[in-house]
């Protein structure tokens, strides 16, 4: 379709180009756009000219900005690890919260929270990667026990299975430790109450994660022809999964604990990315970060815009762009088929 | 029908029975007021205390039968749609039918239940249920439908219209009262809480109608689970009797919705475990997967009531956590 952008690599950079600035100007309407509407020259000079007596100054760089670039690095990592897990498995459906990883970390942060009140902030990240590595575990594991592999339906359907399952158990560890509120916040998905601590927190797992993700970019580009090919082109490919699924973990696990189960985001915008570049995955990786980042502050600004003042959980709004996408790549799929 | 099945089937009919029958007396007697098994009976028989009167018959009387026919009506439907769609995994739940009921129900009580009196709204409820129920299954039907409808197309794409009725209703959940919002909530967690007389009456035509119906028509059924060209080759009119089977397992888990919420699982994992034990014939895992989808409900709802007193684990969620790992081992095995 786009074959003369997938060969050309200046057009390339000119797509990565146009959508940083599109990204920016998000960014910049993100800030300005709340409960009080902030000229973009007030935020402006919030960000480098900072005076701290001035109040529209304080909620710029108390909420709005931690919240903006959270929702920057969450968007670019659930696209990552959609891009990641897409590329390892070959199969079009293969998302953090289609295969249930969101419902496995957000189970562990309940847990955590039930039996250790006084968590920090570091410990219930750490959960969160625990909790995305039990439910990436037990996917895993339901593909290689089946005889037929990991199809698209049976990977669907393992995914629900197990997200209800750690679900309902983490709704009933949160009926007993009058949880619930919490919990709800992290099935529903939402970035009110992003701080700078955890933009601290994405920044170090998302550095680590994302270049990981870079490394083996090379190495996915060949997965994709096939396990048999990458292996006799010499590629190391257990290697090649156990850092893929590394980075999955990292990334997913840090925007869950930061920002809930967000759905969709890593389901749609690989697909789109591979479509508009090709599938280059040096290139699908950067560019999934960016156009996953730009769906994630724009979805944000929606969520706070259709029911102002209330806020729509942002998991909602992911949803109903990606369902959609999904029943188009439902329809497409067949039995036992890869694409 | 040989004659070995058939007494097999009779004892194991029997067994069931008797499963339900103690768990009847297990589920009166506890609670928040515990009630021995001799003054369940006494209480039964008219001579209790007002107190264990007003308890047994107001509260867990109703709770108890409504458990009972909603495991039956959703075991039922579960049956039904995975042999019209010859899919082991097909289930209300899983195919997005419940929550298209939920999402009728919630716009039902966020537009419609004020303005009325609560007995008439009782006997709507379901109605609008099985309006959205039929609209969910309508929108997968036309949506898998790509030169003929395939099983697995049919999976996903109730998976996916699933997940978008549950964003459509977490919008919707924002707007309502508090009171209305709290009522959504617990019901589309499935619950049974709030279980009265007028309820059972309500779902009670439903379940003495289509099941019976399900039951004689279990050897088009029993074609059907052969495949089209053979059911075709047969003479069965497939398309037609499709249809009809399938306004019939929507009907059924609508109506039980509207009473329980949106439980998940039961219709998939029950009709399993029933073909396990007594074969493919429809004759026999329609009556019992009927029991044993109401003595699971029965059991899910007596352990949710009681594992964390005073608070209540919603019904849905007992039941998910017992059968998705039966399902996860289901999925295995499937090729």
């Amino acid at each position: 379709m786009f074959s003369f952008i997938q060969h050309s690599k200046f057009i390339k950079l000119i797509i990565v180009f146009l959508t940083i600035i599109a990204l920016g100007i998000s960014i910049g309407f993100s800030v300005s756009f709340g409960a009080a509407d902030i000229h973009l020259s007030v935020v402006w000079q919030a960000v480098f000219n900072f005076n701290e007596n001035l109040t529209s100054h304080q909620v710029i760089q108390e909420l709005r900005l931690p919240r903006a670039l959270a929702a920057v690095m969450t968007g670019a990592f659930l696209a990552v690890s959609g891009a990641v897990m897409q590329g390892l498995t070959r199969n079009p459906l293969a998302s953090p919260s289609i295969m249930g990883v969101t419902h496995g970390a957000a189970f562990a942060l309940v847990v955590v929270m039930a039996f250790y009140p006084a968590v920090s902030n570091f410990g219930m990240t750490i959960a969160s990667f625990a909790g995305a590595g039990i439910a990436v575990i037990l996917i895993f594991m339901i593909g290689s026990f089946s005889p037929g592999g990991l199809t698209p339906v049976k990977l669907a359907l393992a995914g629900v299975a197990i997200g209800t399952l750690l679900s309902s158990l983490s709704s009933v560890i949160a009926l007993h430790f009058q949880l619930e509120k919490q919990l709800g916040f992290w099935m529903a998905g939402g970035l009110a109450g992003t701080d700078w601590t955890s933009n601290r927190i994405l920044l170090i797992s998302g550095v680590i994660g994302m270049l990981i993700a870079l490394i083996i970019s090379k190495s996915m580009t060949v997965l994709n022809l096939g396990e048999e090919v990458a292996a006799g082109l010499g590629q190391n490919t257990i290697l090649i999964k156990i850092m893929g699924i590394l980075t999955v973990l990292l990334l997913t696990g840090a925007a869950v604990s930061v920002a809930g189960a967000i759905g969709f985001i890593g389901l749609i915008i690989p697909h789109m990315t591979r479509f508009i570049i090709g599938t280059d995955y040096r290139w699908v990786i950067p560019v999934s970060a960016l156009f996953g980042a730009l769906l994630l502050v724009l979805s944000d600004v929606v969520s706070r815009m259709i029911n102002a003042p209330y806020e729509t959980p942002v998991g909602a709004i992911t949803s109903i762009l990606g369902v959609p996408f999904f029943l188009y790549l439902a329809r497409g799929a067949k039995r036992g088929g890869n694409e | 029908m040989n004659t070995r099945k058939m007494r097999r089937m009779t004892g194991i009919i029997a067994l069931l029975m008797l499963l339900i029958v103690v768990m009847f007396f297990i589920t009166l007697g506890t609670g928040v007021v515990n009630i021995s098994p001799q003054e369940v009976i006494q209480t039964l028989l008219g001579n209790g205390t007002d107190q264990q009167e007003l308890v047994l018959f107001e509260f867990r009387l109703p709770r108890i039968i409504l458990a009972l026919l909603i495991g039956i009506g959703l075991a039922v439907s579960g049956v039904i749609l995975q042999s019209i769609t010859q899919n082991d995994l097909a289930e209300p739940g899983i195919l997005g039918i419940n929550t298209g009921a939920g999402f009728a129900v919630v716009l039902f009580i966020f537009f419609l239940q004020d303005s009325m009196n609560s007995v008439l709204s009782f006997f709507i409820m379901p109605l609008f249920a099985l309006a959205g129920a039929l609209f969910a299954a309508l929108l997968i039907y036309v949506l898998a439908w790509k030169k003929g409808v395939n099983p697995i197309r049919l999976v996903l794409v109730g998976i996916g219209i699933n997940a978008g009725f549950s964003a459509a209703l977490a919008i919707l959940q924002l707007k309502m009262s508090p009171q209305d919002f709290r009522q959504a909530t617990v019901w589309l967690s499935g619950d049974i809480w709030n279980a009265n007389w007028t309820f059972v009456l309500a779902l009670l035509p439903w379940i003495l109608i289509f099941v019976p119906y399900a039951l004689q028509k279990s050897n088009t059924l029993n074609i059907m689970n052969l495949g089209d060209d053979v059911a075709g080759g047969l003479g069965s009119s497939v398309e037609s009797d499709r249809r009809i089977l399938l306004i019939i397992a929507v009907a059924l888990a609508g109506a039980s919705v509207a009473a329980g919420g949106a439980i998940a699982f039961l219709g998939l994992v029950v009709p399993h475990i029933a073909r396990r034990i007594i074969g493919p014939l429809h004759q026999y895992t329609i009556p019992i997967s009927a029991l044993m989808g109401g003595l699971l409900l029965m059991v899910s709802d007596t352990i949710g009531k009681n594992l964390l007193t005073p608070m209540e684990i919603p019904v849905g969620i007992v039941v998910a956590i017992l059968s998705t790992p039966y399902f996860i081992y289901l999925l295995i095995k499937e090729k």
